[in-house]
């Protein structure tokens, strides 16, 4: 499965994610240019986490109008494998790929920690090979993580299942006290309708080794992959 | 202002230069300086970048080892750590600026020493930071905490380099004053090794990154003066950070290196323009010639004279190769940056500015970068200093279970999650051991080897003794690297102190100098830089003298670091090396007694090193399930912070009768660490032990119940809760903030 990196000024986990897929997963992965207005032959693409363009107006508002962000939007109506992680989750809002928007965290701070996360939808590309009813123990590290949807953009992503992860407790609860950043329902990560293009705060590439104290990144970049494989099993691409 | 209206106002004075400056700059140059010259002369020799009053004395530091590539005198020292890899690092102060604008100065701090590691061509991977406050229960000292904090947070997370680790204390010296030393590692193949060398007549000078505008102009002047109530105005001198435009740079820079673009590269920090220009130049023995109509600028109407000496953020000087200056510029627009040809290598050894077709600066690199006169000041010891060793008889405590729970409050104690969480501390995934351990570990990709970090420096010993406090904190920081199970291959050192004009405040910066130097030659540890930042003085008097030690390590292997805290119940603990521990200039005095007092304890170092290659011995061969340096607050709080795993668990400990006191529970000292260890592992430690002559006192076991128990003979000194010692530690310092 062919992989590509979304480089924007600013990005600053694109080298980790470009890591993990060639070093953890070895699977072939490039980097894509922000300035390129097309996507080259890819499976799916990655919005990095990051700074991008500063983020000093808000996250991901200037992102958005980068020329690969057209090819992204285009790559994604064709059905293509978009993940956004944390600054990509913001950019993919601003973008409008996924409803939504992205506040300040409640505390006001930034909050690098690790948090546990109740997988909603095990049939996604993105969770299919989670293991059922896993906790997963994923870090987050971000200042604006607080998602906030209006009431009828929030009806819609529970009538069609959008909500992929909440934040919970170690045991899969979800409560307020497990809610790192203030977000509605503790959502910490939701797809489109189509399924095709998920965005989330957590920051799987980081717990994607054991020497780096968890692995449970892997499943999401795993179940990418087996999703990829069954679907070419299934047919002439 | 003319050369004659500057001798006739004595116009160097307020560029705080002194008069015999004035006239031996005047005697060098040949000629009395036009007002752009002597601007250049006044920053170029500031304490903070002529180390006038500091270089005679730095001499005695150790700086040489097989394993070093670079020594002093870089932007950062170099350390090989084998397969063709090198580690860059250094520490800097940026203490003034804190003062009066605490999230931009911190910010800047940042920003600059990691230009510093990348002006060796290095990724800057890591950064720590050692941070003094005054006392967090008033108002400013909070606020200027919080935006030192998230000045840090705001930069380094943006960037992209993680905050891995650092220290935190709050006394009162540092109210006025308070201390933000930040340190950066980055990490390099020893074939991109680069220096700051303009060599090579006809190569072109090219400045990339932001622009040049009016701010900051004479920050290094700023900050080689005392603060006082005026202080407030120099917040224009204060620099205000681009991280972007940062990431930018660091990313430019490196592809300028891989693709052979660069024949040398510095920061441009303090005096910027000037001083890179002159250093660079000095350092290869050549000249330069530079024309300031090139140079983009961010305002109009600017003079030589600001260009010269403007501190804008987010700028490296380029010595590039003569005919690939298109080459050099293609990159930097790829990345957005502006990049501009300002000039060339020349051999005259002068550096000649122009602007406007005229010449406006003529002055010979060597008088400008190596010019400035060495100081012998006097010295003095200051005159209550053996008062401060008196340490007036006092009651044994009655609940020690209270005691060490007021000890885990102490904020320059407590867990320091609201702070490090504030930190993007996981980026570039390298991370394998999180702040709050002994030492912060990242793995080095691509090897099977880890590098271990600590910051290290205790005010309060170095006030009381300040030979002393600079060995213990030597071999403290050299200790907590040992405890991960790294060797230590080299120290950075921030030597943080008031006016060196003043008797006292020297004695204290040499004996620190001499303290350190016996302690890193004992330990065979060499100093690959530094930083000195004096005058952290205001009305109220100075800071404790402070020197910061920053130490790196290796672990030949990542799976043989040791955690700090014990991993489950079923183990033995004990404690391994010096036994011994006083109560002078504790925690213990300050908290119970708000008493800074006593003598603290000499530092044993035939001991100290050898308890730490038994540390590093027993981990290479997985012989311990953790290891703890035991240091402030003593064992009771290094026994209660072992138990403090994300699953807690309990300790049941006897001591013998010699420690079953204030001093045994609560005292300090070197050369001691908490382990834990599998019983079947005792024979081996044990025998490691006797091979290095260190004892191994056993004193208990971990247990599944999460209490922590602590009895002597016949009586229970400590039986308390785990997890109610554990809610005291983690909720100090958000309680304090808010």
């Amino acid at each position: 499965m062919k992989f590509g990196v979304v480089v924007f000024p600013g990005s600053n986990c694109d080298a980790d994610c470009y890591w993990v897929i060639e070093r953890v997963l070895r699977q072939p992965v490039r980097y894509l240019w922000h300035g390129d207005g097309e996507i080259p032959d890819v499976d799916c693409v990655i919005l990095p986490g990051g700074f991008s363009y500063g983020d000093y107006l808000r996250a991901g508002a200037i992102a958005r109008f980068s020329p690969i962000m057209r090819a992204v939007a285009q790559f994604a109506a064709n059905g293509g494998l978009v993940l956004g992680i944390c600054n990509g989750f913001q950019i993919l809002l601003e973008a409008g790929l996924l409803p939504g928007a992205m506040r300040p965290n409640d505390s006001l701070r930034f909050r690098c920690c690790p948090t546990w996360l109740k997988v909603e939808r095990y049939d996604t590309p993105f969770t299919c090979a989670v293991p059922r009813g896993r906790t997963l123990r994923i870090p987050i590290a971000h200042f604006e993580g607080n998602y906030y949807a209006d009431p009828q953009q929030l009806r819609q992503l529970q009538r069609e299942r959008q909500v992929v992860f909440r934040y919970a407790t170690r045991d899969g609860r979800v409560v307020p006290e497990a809610n790192p950043n203030g977000s509605l329902d503790n959502i910490a990560g939701i797809v489109n309708r189509a399924g095709n293009v998920l965005g989330m705060m957590p920051h799987p590439e980081r717990c994607a080794e054991a020497v780096l104290g968890g692995e449970d990144g892997r499943y999401v970049f795993e179940s990418l992959i087996a999703y990829w494989q069954q679907k070419a099993g299934d047919g002439p691409r | 202002m003319t050369p004659e209206q500057i001798l006739a106002r004595r116009a160097w004075r307020q560029m705080a230069l002194r008069d015999e400056e004035y006239h031996r700059l005047v005697e060098m140059l040949g000629r009395h300086p036009n007002w752009t010259e002597l601007g250049m002369f006044a920053v170029l020799w500031s304490e903070h970048c002529a180390y006038k009053h500091s270089r005679l004395h730095l001499g005695q530091l150790p700086t040489e080892a097989e394993w070093v590539l670079v020594g002093p005198g870089e932007n950062a020292g170099v350390l090989d750590v084998g397969e063709e890899m090198a580690v860059a690092f250094r520490i800097e102060s940026h203490n003034h600026p804190i003062a009066v604008e605490p999230y931009q100065g911190a910010a800047t701090g940042v920003g600059g020493i990691i230009r510093d590691v990348l002006a060796m061509g290095a990724r800057p991977i890591a950064l720590l930071d050692s941070l003094r406050f005054g006392p967090p229960e008033e108002p400013r000292c909070r606020y200027t905490f919080a935006g030192v904090v998230s000045g840090i947070a705001g930069y380094g997370n943006c960037v992209g380099v993680p905050t891995v680790g650092g220290e935190l204390y709050f006394e009162e010296p540092y109210r006025h004053n308070p201390l933000c030393n930040v340190m950066c590692i980055g990490i390099l193949p020893r074939s991109r090794l680069r220096r700051a060398r303009a060599a090579g007549i006809g190569n072109s000078v090219i400045l990339v990154g932001s622009r040049t505008g009016r701010d900051g102009i004479h920050g290094a002047t700023f900050a080689s003066e005392e603060l006082d109530e005026r202080s407030e105005e120099r917040r224009p001198a204060v620099q205000v950070g681009d991280p972007f435009t940062e990431k930018l740079l660091i990313e430019a820079c490196l592809e300028l290196v891989e693709r052979e673009l660069v024949v040398g590269i510095q920061d441009m920090g303090a005096a910027g323009i000037t001083s890179s220009c002159a250093e660079t130049a000095a350092r290869a023995g050549t000249g330069m010639r530079i024309d300031l109509d090139r140079v983009p600028l961010r305002e109009e109407g600017m003079t030589p004279y600001e260009i010269m000496l403007s501190e804008s953020q987010e700028r490296m000087l380029i010595i590039a190769p003569r005919g690939k200056e298109e080459a050099v510029l293609e990159v930097c627009r790829r990345w957005g940056l502006e990049g501009a040809v300002i000039g060339e290598v020349t051999g005259d050894g002068h550096l000649k500015v122009f602007w406007r077709g005229e010449l406006v600066a003529d002055v010979p690199v060597k008088a400008l970068a190596a010019g400035a006169p060495v100081y012998d000041a006097p010295a003095s010891p200051p005159s209550d200093l053996e008062q401060r060793w008196r340490v007036p008889s006092l009651p044994e405590p009655t609940d020690c279970g209270e005691v060490l729970k007021l000890l885990l409050r102490s904020p320059s104690l407590a867990h320091k999650s609201w702070v490090w969480e504030q930190y993007d501390h996981m980026v570039q995934v390298n991370t394998v051991v999180l702040p709050g351990a002994d030492a912060a570990v990242l793995r080095l990709k691509g090897t099977r080897k880890g590098i271990a970090a600590s910051c290290d420096g205790n005010g309060r010993y170095t006030y009381l003794d300040p030979y002393r406090g600079a060995v213990l904190a030597v071999a403290e920081a050299c200790r907590n690297v040992s405890c991960v199970g790294a060797r230590p291959l080299g120290i950075t050192n921030c030597l943080n102190f008031g006016n060196p004009e003043k008797p006292d405040v020297m004695w204290s910066f040499r004996e620190v100098v001499r303290g350190m130097a016996d302690a890193c030659r004992a330990l065979g540890v060499p100093v690959t830089g530094g930083n000195v930042s004096f005058y952290n003085e205001s009305p109220a008097g100075p800071v404790y003298p402070t020197p910061v030690v920053g130490a790196v390590g290796l672990l030949e292997r990542i799976e043989e670091r040791v955690p700090s805290v014990f991993p489950g119940p079923g183990y033995r603990i004990a404690l391994l090396g010096s036994t011994r521990a006083w109560l002078q200039g504790s925690e213990y005095l300050k908290v119970m007694y708000q008493l800074v007092a006593g003598r603290p304890p000499e530092v044993d170092l035939r001991l100290e090193r050898a308890v730490q290659q038994v540390c590093r011995a027993a981990a290479r061969r997985g012989l311990l399930a953790s290891a703890h340096d035991c240091a402030e607050g003593g064992l009771a709080v290094t026994l209660a912070e072992s138990c403090f795993s994300p699953e807690p668990v309990g300790a049941s400990v006897k001591l013998p009768p010699e420690l079953g006191n204030a001093a045994g529970l609560f005292g300090e000292g070197p050369s001691r660490v908490v382990v834990s260890f599998a019983p079947q592992a005792e024979s081996r430690l044990r025998a490691l032990c006797v091979e290095h002559g260190v004892g191994l006192l056993l004193l208990g076991w971990t247990v599944a119940e999460a209490r922590l128990q602590i009895r002597c003979e016949d009586r229970v000194l400590v039986d308390e809760d785990v997890g109610g010692l554990m809610a005291e530690w983690q909720n100090a310092l958000p309680s304090l903030m808010g």
